[in-house]
This record gives C-alpha cells, sequence and structure tokens, in this order.
C-alpha cells in the first residue's frame, strides 16, 4: 500500500471514529471509550515486548500506578482530571525507568518472572495499611465523571460526560500513536529491533543497549500509565483488586492475538479484550478466561504475527490479485 | 522468644510447601531451561480432583495416590500436547504458552468447581501434633520430606532417574546412547506435575480451595526456587524452608501480613540481581 492510501485510511478511520459516539449508546460510547485506553495501553507494552523483546508481565502494575495517580490527584488535591494525565505519564516514566535498570540484567524468561512477580504483589501494596492515607484501601477511591468543557456548550456544541471523555481519550490516543510511530519508524526505533533481534551485534554496531532497554521501559510504563490514568477516570472507580496478575495477563493476551511489533496491533488487540470477554461472559463466568487462554496458545502455533499480520498478508495477496498465491501448479518447479 | 519459635516452626510447615512446589519447578527447568508458570495452576486442579475424589466416596489416602497419578497422566499428557510443538520456539512463544496454560487451567476449575471456597480436609491425627505445631503442619512438613527422600532415591539409584538426569543434562548424547529424551522430558512434566499435585494437596487446608488458590504460593515458590539455585534440586527444598521461615517473621514482627507477598518479590528481584545463581545453583556462562 503506498503512503497515500495509509494516509487516507488513517483519516476515514479517525473519521468514522468521531462520528461514532453519536450513533452510539452511551453505554457503548463508555465501551469504546475503554477500546481507546486499552489501544494505548497495548500500544506501550508492544514497544516494550513487541519491538524491543523485552518480556513483561506486569504492565497491569505500570497501569494500576497510572490510574491510582490520577483518582488520587483527583481525589485528594482536587486537580482537574486533564492536569492527571501528564502527571501519570511522568510518574510512570520514572517508575518504568527505574525498574528497567535491573531489568538490564535479566533476560527473557527471568524477566519475564520478575514482572510477573512485580503484577502479583501489586493488589497487596495497594491494599497495605501503610499507603491507605492516599489510595482508601481495600475501599479504593470514587472520582467523578468530568463535564464536558463549558467552552464547548457555549460554541453550542452538546456533549454528554461519555461523549466528552471518549473524544479526549480519542485525542490523547492519536497524539500518543503519532508519537509511537514517529519513535518506532525512526533511529530509535530500529535500534531497538537491532536489539530484540541481536543484542551483541546491536551493542557492536555502536547502540547503547543499557540505555534504549531502559528507555524502552519507561516509555513503554508511560504509555501504559497514561491508559491507566484514562482508564481510571473512564470507569470513575480505582480498587487494588481491579489491577490484579490477570490485567497484566489480559494486556499479553491483547498484543499477541493482535500483533507483536505492530502498531496497528495495538487497536484489533484493544477490540478483541474489550468484545470478547462480553460475548464469551454469556455462557459462563470463567468462559472469557478460558476463551483468553486458547487463544494465547492458538495464536502462538498458529498464527505467531497476530491479527495485524493476517491483514498484511491478505492485503498484500488481494493487492496482487491473488488470495491463494500458491497453487498447486505453481508450487511445483 | 516462645513466639518466634512459634512462628519458625510454623515458616518450616509452609516453607515445606514451597519446597515441594519450587522442587517441580525445578524439575522442569532442569530438563527444558524454561520456568513452569502453570505449575500453579496444575496443581490447583490436581487438588480439585482429590476434592472430587474425596467427596464422590474414596478415604482420604486412596484419594492421594490416585491424584498424584492422575497428575503424573496429565502432566505428561500436557508436555506431549502443548508443550513439544514449541520446544524450539523463542522464549516469548513459550512464556506465552505458559501463560496460556495457566488462564484455561485457572478457569476451567472455576467452570467446572465454581469460584466458591472450598475447605479440603487433613488427614493427619491430632496425635502428631506437638506444642509449637499443628497436626497439619507437622504432617505436611513429614509428607514433604518423604517426596523429597522418594524424589532423592528415585534420581541417585534408579537407571530410569539415572536416564532422565543424563537427559536432561546432554540431551545430544544421551540420545547416541539409546535415552529417549523427548520421552524423559514428558515423564520430567509428570513427575513435577504430581510432586505439584502433593504440594497443592496440602497446602489446601491451610488456605482453602479456590482457583485463585495457587498464585501467592507460586509467586514464594518462585522465590525459593531461585534462591536455591533455579538449576539446583537440594537448594530448591533449602530456598523453601527459608522463604517460609522469613516470610512468616517478617510477617509477625517486621511489614505485617498483608505485604507478606511483597517479601517475595523483593527476594525474587533481589536474588536475580545480586547472584543470579542463587545459592547452589551453576553459574552460567555463554560464549558470545
Amino acid at each position: 500500500m503506498s503512503r497515500k492510501t495509509v494516509t487516507v485510511t488513517i483519516l476515514l478511520l479517525i473519521a468514522l471514529a468521531c462520528v461514532l459516539p453519536f450513533v452510539l449508546k452511551s453505554y457503548h460510547t463508555f465501551q469504546a471509550t475503554l477500546v481507546l485506553v486499552y489501544a494505548i495501553a497495548l500500544l506501550g507494552l508492544n514497544i516494550l515486548t513487541g519491538y524491543n523483546g523485552q518480556i513483561s508481565l506486569g504492565h497491569g502494575a505500570f497501569y494500576a500506578i497510572g490510574a491510582y495517580c490520577a483518582a488520587i490527584l483527583m481525589d485528594q488535591a482536587g486537580l482537574p482530571y486533564w492536569a492527571t494525565i501528564p502527571i501519570a505519564a511522568a510518574v510512570c516514566l520514572l517508575v518504568g525507568f527505574l525498574f528497567g535498570l535491573p531489568a538490564l540484567r535479566l533476560e527473557g524468561l527471568y524477566l519475564a518472572l520478575a514482572t510477573f512477580a512485580l503484577a502479583v504483589s501489586m493488589p497487596p501494596i495497594l491494599k497495605s495499611h501503610l499507603l491507605e492515607k492516599w489510595t482508601g484501601g481495600v475501599q479504593g477511591i470514587v472520582i467523578v465523571k468530568p463535564d464536558p468543557p463549558a467552552f464547548l456548550g457555549a460554541a453550542g456544541i452538546k456533549l454528554n460526560a461519555d461523549q466528552w471523555l471518549y473524544f479526549f481519550s480519542l485525542a490523547v490516543a492519536i497524539v500518543l500513536f503519532i508519537v509511537g510511530w514517529n519513535l518506532i519508524s525512526g533511529r530509535i526505533g530500529r535500534a531497538l529491533v537491532a536489539i530484540r533481534d541481536h543484542h551483541t551485534a546491536a551493542e557492536a554496531m555502536g547502540i547503547h543497549t543499557a540505555l534504549y532497554k531502559s528507555l524502552a521501559f519507561g516509555v513503554s510504563a508511560m504509555y501504559t500509565g497514561v491508559a491507566g490514568a484514562l482508564g481510571a477516570i473512564a470507569v470513575q472507580f480505582v480498587a487494588p483488586d481491579s489491577f490484579n496478575v490477570f490485567l497484566s495477563i489480559t494486556f499479553l493476551v491483547g498484543i499477541v492475538v493482535g500483533g507483536l511489533a505492530s502498531l496497528p496491533g495495538a487497536l484489533y488487540g484493544a477490540l478483541f479484550i474489550q468484545f470478547v470477554p462480553n460475548i464469551a461472559d454469556e455462557l459462563s463466568k470463567a468462559a472469557p478466561w478460558a476463551v483468553f487462554g486458547v487463544f494465547l496458545i492458538g495464536f502462538v502455533y498458529l498464527m505467531p504475527t497476530g491479527v495485524a499480520g493476517a491483514v498484511r498478508t491478505l492485503r498484500r495477496r488481494l493487492g496482487s490479485g491473488k488470495l491463494f498465491p500458491l497453487s498447486k501448479e505453481e508450487a511445483l518447479p | 522468644m516462645e513466639a518466634v519459635l512459634f512462628q519458625v516452626l510454623a515458616g518450616l510447615a509452609t516453607g515445606g510447601i514451597y519446597a515441594s512446589l519450587a522442587l517441580a519447578l525445578v524439575m522442569i527447568y532442569q530438563a527444558t531451561h524454561l520456568v513452569n508458570f502453570a505449575q500453579g495452576e496444575m496443581a490447583m486442579f490436581a487438588t480439585y480432583i482429590a476434592w472430587s475424589l474425596i467427596n464422590a466416596g474414596f478415604g482420604y489416602w486412596p484419594a492421594f495416590f490416585l491424584t498424584v497419578l492422575i497428575a503424573f497422566v496429565l502432566g505428561v499428557l500436557i508436555e506431549r500436547v502443548v508443550i513439544r510443538p514449541v520446544e524450539n520456539a523463542p522464549v516469548l512463544a513459550v512464556v506465552v504458552v505458559f501463560i496460556g496454560l495457566l488462564v484455561i487451567l485457572n478457569s476451567v476449575a472455576g467452570w467446572i468447581f465454581t469460584y466458591t471456597i472450598k475447605s479440603f480436609p487433613s488427614p493427619f491425627p491430632a496425635a502428631i501434633g506437638i506444642r509449637y505445631m499443628s497436626p497439619h503442619q507437622m504432617g505436611a512438613l513429614l509428607v514433604t520430606l518423604v517426596v523429597l527422600a522418594l524424589l532423592y532415591v528415585f534420581f541417585r539409584f534408579t537407571p530410569l532417574g539415572l536416564a532422565m538426569r543424563a537427559a536432561a543434562q546432554n540431551p545430544a548424547s544421551s540420545r547416541l546412547v539409546g535415552i529417549r529424551v523427548g520421552w524423559m522430558l514428558a515423564l520430567g512434566w509428570g513427575l513435577a506435575a504430581a510432586v505439584g499435585a502433593v504440594a497443592g494437596m496440602m497446602v489446601a487446608p491451610i488456605v482453602y480451595l479456590d482457583p485463585n488458590m495457587m498464585a501467592g504460593i507460586l509467586l514464594y515458590a518462585f522465590a525459593a526456587a531461585l534462591l536455591g539455585g533455579i538449576d539446583s534440586p537440594g537448594g530448591a527444598v533449602v530456598g523453601g524452608l527459608v522463604v517460609g521461615v522469613l516470610e512468616n517473621l517478617l510477617g509477625a514482627f517486621v511489614i505485617g501480613n498483608e505485604l507478606k507477598l511483597v517479601v517475595a518479590l523483593v527476594l525474587i528481584v533481589g536474588v536475580l540481581l545480586v547472584r543470579p545463581s542463587g545459592f547452589f545453583g551453576s553459574v552460567q556462562v555463554s560464549r558470545v
């Protein structure tokens, strides 16, 4: 696909996204907001795991930190909701960078282990009575859904709170995707991929691997933290048990199904983790997770490039006019 | 002083359980250089099987041994069906498969047995309790020690145990002398699942039976395995006991019970940073 088609497709998608809240019901608008939130989180995890090859099973913890940042700042400091986003981003960038430093010494499996431990121990930390003054302990914090700003009403645009929050999240998501695209498609992105594919060779090429790896951790945590803050504002509630290890696993499902090392993959993954559990839920309370598990293993075996990879292949084949390029006669020499 | 002694002994009892699960992790690590994230859920599932058997009218001990057998078979099956296709895949793919397995076992257990918390019986008579230890703690410790002794004898003195160790240490040469390496790995998975099942049945009376019961315990087992050295079975046992005692003492006297899990996190990250090979593990040197 040429650059022009890509631009047109993206603009069409954004236009579609802008129309969406006017045709959907309030609850569905809320769900669409969550899709955007998850897409941001998955983009963050994908930068780390997909592009840089550092496995994280603990991104739920960074999502929790972002969410609690937003909730505490709104609840205790009385900050407006929009001001909490950059603060949550900064906090998560720092925490991610700091966690990334020891992670430098951990390869593959061991990093997975350490981040898994982080994910499992996050709820007890949030529940701890030492932090109860700020975090509200087991009860969590309830926050108020922000109203659309006054200038919109003055300009004659009437939005309800859900629609406004959707557009706010959409704006944040677009900005973060553009930043992410720039990061990935340039020098830094190539360095990250080089480190993933051959650590020693990357170092020999003059890439400061330690710096890039810990920065990737920081940026990745920042994305996920911003998503956490937006998610907390959308859900209007944070509690320790909503950030358990299964949240981290949900993100893993998202990037594996959506497609590792792919920007649009984050969006496919977000749609998957938002809507598939809803559908499966009608079967049984346990069914969403059974479906997640089967998809995880199934994708590793059958579709390791995820939905994004399948879409790429399909597009290439449609472009060449052959849906099944290797028919029997052609395949034979 | 009495309180400290009480906590140390309680720590040894839970530590024994961590040690068995850590041992299961080490067995799979030795054979495949992989850390099985689904080990805890496999043990949980086996414990549910034991619970169903007991409810179906089996006595405790027949149910116990039947469960160990079923867990063994399931472990072999899992290796053959799920793990084998990704044997030589990149680490990320393997981790994803393990997590998939964890999620499936967890949800299937929730589906079949519901998420309501169930109590699980303890088979030990009141007579074996001592002043500082409840009968179950004492019994669990004894069972753990018996399992460890059996494993030691198996790996040290039987031809099959030797073949399994050989297959883990040097697959290529083992294949040349006629050991079926693939099957040895499957047997290793089966044994690990069986040992995990024992750990699950020993811990269930303490933490109660529910699909999420093993998350914390798996974390302690990770910490134990790493502390002792991830490729050292003896180290796993020592590590398990140390982690159990440490967790109990810190929980009771320093940081409070609610932050106990953080001990595991700090231990895991700390060991990996300071001494990745643990107390007794072999130092990995790789040529680049």
